[in-house]
């Protein structure tokens, strides 16, 4: 499957035989971002608001690239602004808000995605820099209605409270596994000290990377 | 964050042209993108080099190690040579940043990062590395963070990087390409102390490329380590470092590679303590006697005289960690 952008990003599944015509507030969100970046940019993809009228001749035109990817097996070629995330191209532009911006720095994980298998922080990834990268986001881990077992894991755990930095912990824990850093809850924690969770469930998230590591 | 022009090279020779003709460079791009936006860093042209041939991490012929420009920090951490030739490398290494950024950030890079001095990152600061003349905030202001060694009255920031402080220990050189030709420079004037013009950080030429650094061959058997004093357990800045390496053969200190971080403007080598080292037999005594010397010349500020002491005890618990003894 493939699909060249700009066009309006598909609404987020709401889930297998959920019939609700109601918009819900993510597919609200979701459709309202897409369509606002396509009239605001007007077939260029920008991830950037410009406030500084010292910027305002340069943002007529600002330099753009073509680029293709692969998101979740899917490719995508788009054109955007230099400037434009990979977490931005993401959320705004592909509709695949699972990715969080917390601290858009680098500083916080929520953003964390797999860039040709390994952990990056999609916040500190521009998009032109990733022609034929493949990128597995949150919503790639699932098979079909079959969660990924460490997202299971994070359920039986019971590893999160509001949830915001739980896409990044998983995905970034999937990069641990796979990585081998899981020889015990310590060796777990440094390498998972790249996303901060403000609930603080830290003792619960160690114990779902380490349910998952162990039945590999 | 400013537009900006992009362009991958597909060679050595069209980076070069690139960055001659002011182009800048960028491979992992975790400190540039986040100044970027920031609008800290203003490039005009950014030029991809990831796809260059400087990822290759060999044997010298004398035994060292040259580490590509272009390897990342997770690849140089967990690379079998690199862990047993110079664990206090792949310590450092590990030590630093998160696994997410490890994975992206480069050893060329890792050399090439800016200070993390929240004055420069605020462009409302006043900051002379940033913009020079326009006075030094942390001089006077909330500088708990910042360095007691080889400060200037325009500068006070310290020098992130652990794997620097690894570098300089170990005495590494820096391999640099031009359209010119190759150089190489030795890590000690690689990084620039501030002085009066703290907005020159690295002795590298306009356009000039990091090809790679080399580790030089020491005396085997050759026993290393890093430590790192931080506010919290993980993902944090250095309050304080030590990285040391010792050749002991015949129950005697040979050869001692000594440096600190977290309290130098750049990493800061300690060879008064290495002097105290060699020709000695390893013992507590000597390892407290030694780290005693470490502060010399320290120039605390009002939030950050903690560090004297603090540097002392780091460089004494590392020598005892990696020479033993009790």
């Amino acid at each position: 499957m493939s699909t060249e952008l700009p066009e309006p990003a598909a609404p987020p599944p709401t889930g297998a035989g959920e019939s609700s015509p109601a918009p819900t507030r993510r597919t609200f969100i979701a459709t309202s971002t897409a369509l606002g970046g396509a009239v605001v940019a007007g077939g260029v993809i920008g991830g950037t608001f410009l406030a500084d009228p010292e910027e305002a001749t340069a943002a007529e035109r600002p330099p753009s690239s073509r680029v293709s990817l692969t998101v979740n097996g899917t490719s995508h070629t788009v054109t955007v602004d230099n400037r434009t995330s990979l977490l931005d191209l993401l959320r705004e532009h592909l509709g695949l808000t699972g990715s969080k911006k917390g601290c858009n720095a680098g500083a916080c994980g929520a953003c964390t995605v797999l860039v040709d298998g390994r952990r990056h922080n999609a916040c500190l990834t521009l998009a032109v820099r990733l022609e034929g990268a493949g990128v597995t986001t949150i919503e790639g881990l699932a098979d079909g209605d079959q969660l990924h077992p460490l997202q299971q894991a994070f359920i039986d755990q019971d590893a999160f409270q509001c949830g915001y930095c739980t896409p990044g912990q998983i995905v970034s824990g999937v990069g641990c596994i796979q990585e081998g850093h899981t020889g015990s809850p310590e060796e777990i924690r440094e390498w998972m000290s790249g996303n901060i969770c403000r609930c603080g469930c830290y003792v619960k998230i160690v114990r779902a990377v380490e349910q998952t590591a162990d039945r590999k | 964050m400013y537009p900006f022009a992009f362009t991958k090279a597909s060679d050595t020779r069209e980076a070069l042209n690139a960055g001659r003709d002011g182009g800048r460079y960028i491979a992992g791009g975790t400190t540039l993108v986040d100044l970027m936006r920031e609008t800290v860093e203003r490039p005009e042209t950014l030029v991809d080099i990831t796809g260059l041939p400087l990822s290759e991490i060999t044997v010298t012929e004398r035994g060292g190690l040259r580490l590509g420009a272009l390897v990342t920090m997770s690849e140089a951490a967990a690379h079998a040579k690199v862990r047993t030739l110079y664990p206090v490398v792949s310590e450092a290494l590990e030590l630093s940043a998160s696994a997410q950024l490890r994975n992206m950030a480069t050893i060329g890079g890792n050399i090439m990062q800016r200070t993390r001095c929240t004055y420069f990152r605020d462009v409302t600061a006043d900051c002379n590395k940033r913009e020079p003349g326009s006075g030094c905030a942390a001089l006077h202001g909330v500088n708990r963070t910042h360095a007691i060694l080889g400060t200037s009255d325009a500068c006070v920031a310290t020098h992130p990087s652990d794997a620097a402080v690894a570098f300089a220990a170990l005495e590494a050189r820096v391999h640099l390409l031009s359209p010119e030709g190759a150089r190489q420079i030795p890590f000690a004037g690689f990084l620039l102390r501030p002085g009066s013009t703290p907005q020159h950080e690295q002795a590298v030429r306009r356009g000039e490329l990091i090809a790679a650094v080399e580790i030089p061959a020491l005396p085997r058997p050759l026993r290393s380590g890093y430590l790192k004093v931080r506010d919290r357990q993980s993902y944090e800045f250095a309050l304080t470092s030590a990285a040391v390496a010792l050749h002991v053969r015949g129950g005697v200190i040979r050869e001692a590679r000594v440096a600190a971080g977290g309290v130098g403007t750049v990493p800061w080598k300690l060879p008064a303590v290495e002097q105290h080292l060699v020709g000695e037999r390893p013992s507590g005594t000597l390892w407290s006697a030694a780290a005693a010397m470490a502060a010399d010349g320290a120039r605390p500020l009002q939030h950050n005289r903690f560090k004297v002491e603090l540097l002392k005890r780091t460089v004494e618990r590392q020598l005892r960690i990696v020479g033993g003894t009790k």
